[in-house]
């Protein structure tokens, strides 16, 4: 369980994360979603007391991460970009994360096995691709057996089978119970791996809610008809939130009305349909429209200020 | 479980010490300065040797055999240094601190652990190329029976006392590697401290450099090494006592920033 509570980080003028509050549950997958820049890292590393909040504050399972005796047992963590010397092996890297809490050989050579370095195990970090670094940090994060996953990006840089691997891995560990926590700006990633989301655009959260629900509610019900009596459908479909644009002549998309009560609709006129769907958005779609308004908001505060 | 996987001292130095062996600069910068030591004290003391026949009586007057043997310091007391430097700046510049300070988030474990593993190297390392310098450059100089013994006045504190200089140096090598984080800023840091800052307070008014110069941590430190003390230098124990405090202070400083800052 991790939760942040009105968590901010400010570096200068620029807030980087503002007023974050979110809870992370054990036993699903959190999708940890927002575009480059959005504050993802910057959370991440005040959940592992990397950075330290401005104000606000971040605990997992009930403390903050500092404050625990056993920390790597507590929350394992990939952290963005290599945080791994190059000059030393995989194995040793490990060894030396292992040593400060008394966890054995056997255990390393576990993990290296899981995430399949052994053959690579004792040559330097820094002739690596990052696919491998990153299994080497899958490595770490699992090193001390954590009830808490935090993992920033785990995908970048890795290899379609890599990418699979990932997902299974993160699904498996969330079904073990564990708390898993992933970063990530590759919406259909999160669509396929996620349970849950938490949306972050500009530092703030724009969304909490579980993935299906996500989309729901991002995306505007749109239902495209395709009929050769077009003008006269449109001149039927009126009222409020109702939206018509047409799309080609005999094609139009209509907002604020689902699928079936546009078939209705033609049904009374007799109006002939020679199409009739809905239009979900995707996972990118909801996000782009949730991030824009984050966006504009952004703008349009940043002229009220100005004025 | 988790009671007896919790982080300790003992377990962070076991875990700095595997980090130290595990890099390659590491012995390599050991073994040169073991190397430099040795090739600088022996060829001085032989080419002394070889010389000393022809040599004037105020060139023989000047010339004091443990001095000659033990000089390399000067110059190795950078190896030293630098390697100090390395095992922090090296963990700040690859990101690796980011690791070790996942796995120790109280920071503090980890700043004494790797104080105390590099000071214990830097001891060993230090003694053991002093003497090796030492002992070897006498067998050169006993040629013209000119050497000086362990037990002459002064001649072990000197010999010795480069094993503990090179520590402490090494030491503010590890401190400025916290303060600074990058390499180069740390070494030209290092360098311009001991070597280049004595040079620059001995152009002040005499009477100021009389109060400043024999204070600054290379002189201060390099009054137990120093067989021929010049006048205005501490008293050889005092000397090394004020250098131990400045190596505290600056290895307190790094703590102190170490907890506040961002990693």
């Amino acid at each position: 369980m991790i939760e942040a509570q009105a968590l901010s980080k400010r570096y200068g003028d620029k807030t980087a994360v503002d007023g974050v509050t979110f809870a992370v549950k054990p036993g699903v997958v959190t999708g940890f979603l927002g575009p480059n820049g959005a504050g993802k890292s910057t959370t991440i590393r005040m959940i592992m007391g990397l950075d330290a909040p401005t104000s606000g504050s971040v605990t997992v399972n009930g403390k903050a991460y500092a404050r625990h005796p056993a920390p790597i047992s507590e929350v394992g963590a990939l952290l963005e970009a290599k945080a791994v010397h190059t000059g030393r092996s995989a194995y040793h890297h490990l060894l030396a994360l292992a040593l400060t809490t008394g966890i054995g050989r056997k255990r390393v050579e576990e993990v290296l096995d899981l995430v399949g370095l052994t053959e690579a195990a004792h040559r330097r970090v820094g002739g690596f691709s990052l696919g491998m670094g990153q299994r080497l940090g899958v490595a770490a994060a699992l090193l001390g057996d954590p009830a808490t996953l935090v993992l920033d990006e785990p995908v970048n840089g890795l290899d379609p089978q890599g990418i699979l691997w990932i997902r299974t891995l993160l699904r498996r560990l969330a079904a073990e119970g564990r708390t898993v926590f992933v970063s990530s700006h590759l919406m259909s990633e999160m669509a396929l791996t996620a349970d849950h989301l938490v949306v972050i655009g500009r530092g703030r959260v724009i969304a909490d809610t579980s993935v299906s629900e996500f989309i729901d509610r991002a995306s505007a019900r749109v239902v495209r008809v395709r009929t050769p009596q077009a003008a006269e459908l449109r001149a039927r479909l009126t009222g409020p939130g109702i939206d018509v644009t047409s799309v080609e002549p005999d094609l139009l998309e209509v907002h604020g009305l689902d699928s079936a009560s546009v078939g209705l609709v033609a049904c009374r006129a007799a109006i002939p349909l020679e199409e009739l769907a809905p239009v979900q958005a995707s996972l990118e779609e909801a996000f782009m429209e949730l991030t824009d308004d984050a966006l504009e908001y952004r703008v349009h505060e940043t002229e009220q200020r100005a004025s | 479980m988790t009671t007896d996987l919790k982080v300790t001292p003992a377990r962070v130095v076991r875990s700095e010490w595997l980090k130290f062996r595990s890099l390659q600069s590491s012995p390599i910068a050991a073994v040169g300065a073991v190397v430099g030591m040795v090739a600088l004290g022996w060829m001085v003391s032989a080419i002394t040797a070889d010389r000393w026949p022809q040599m004037t009586a105020q060139n023989r007057a000047n010339f004091d055999p443990a001095d000659t043997s033990i000089r390399g310091y000067v110059l190795v007391q950078l190896v030293l240094g630098v390697l100090g430097v390395l095992t922090v700046s090296g963990e700040y510049g690859t990101g690796m601190i980011r690791s070790t300070f996942s796995a120790v988030p109280t920071r503090l474990p980890v700043v004494w652990a790797k104080a105390a593993v590099f000071a214990v190297v830097a001891f060993v390392v230090g003694e053991f190329s002093s003497f090796a310098a030492f002992l070897g450059g006498q067998a050169f100089l006993s040629s013209q029976h000119i050497e000086a013994s362990l037990s002459d006045p002064g001649v072990f504190r000197a010999v010795f006392g480069v094993g503990l200089y090179m520590t402490g140096v090494g030491l503010i090598g590890v401190a400025l590697g916290w303060l600074i984080r990058h390499t180069a800023g740390a070494i030209a840091t290092l360098v311009g401290l001991l070597l280049i800052v004595p040079g620059l307070a001995g152009a002040l008014p005499e009477n100021w450099a009389n109060h400043v110069v024999p204070y600054l941590p290379s002189i201060a430190g390099q009054a137990l090494v120093n067989l021929r003390p010049e006048p205005f230098m501490l008293a050889p124990w005092t000397g090394f006592a004020w250098f131990c405090g400045e190596v505290v202070l600056a290895l307190a400083a790094a703590a102190i920033v170490v907890k506040r800052r961002d990693a």
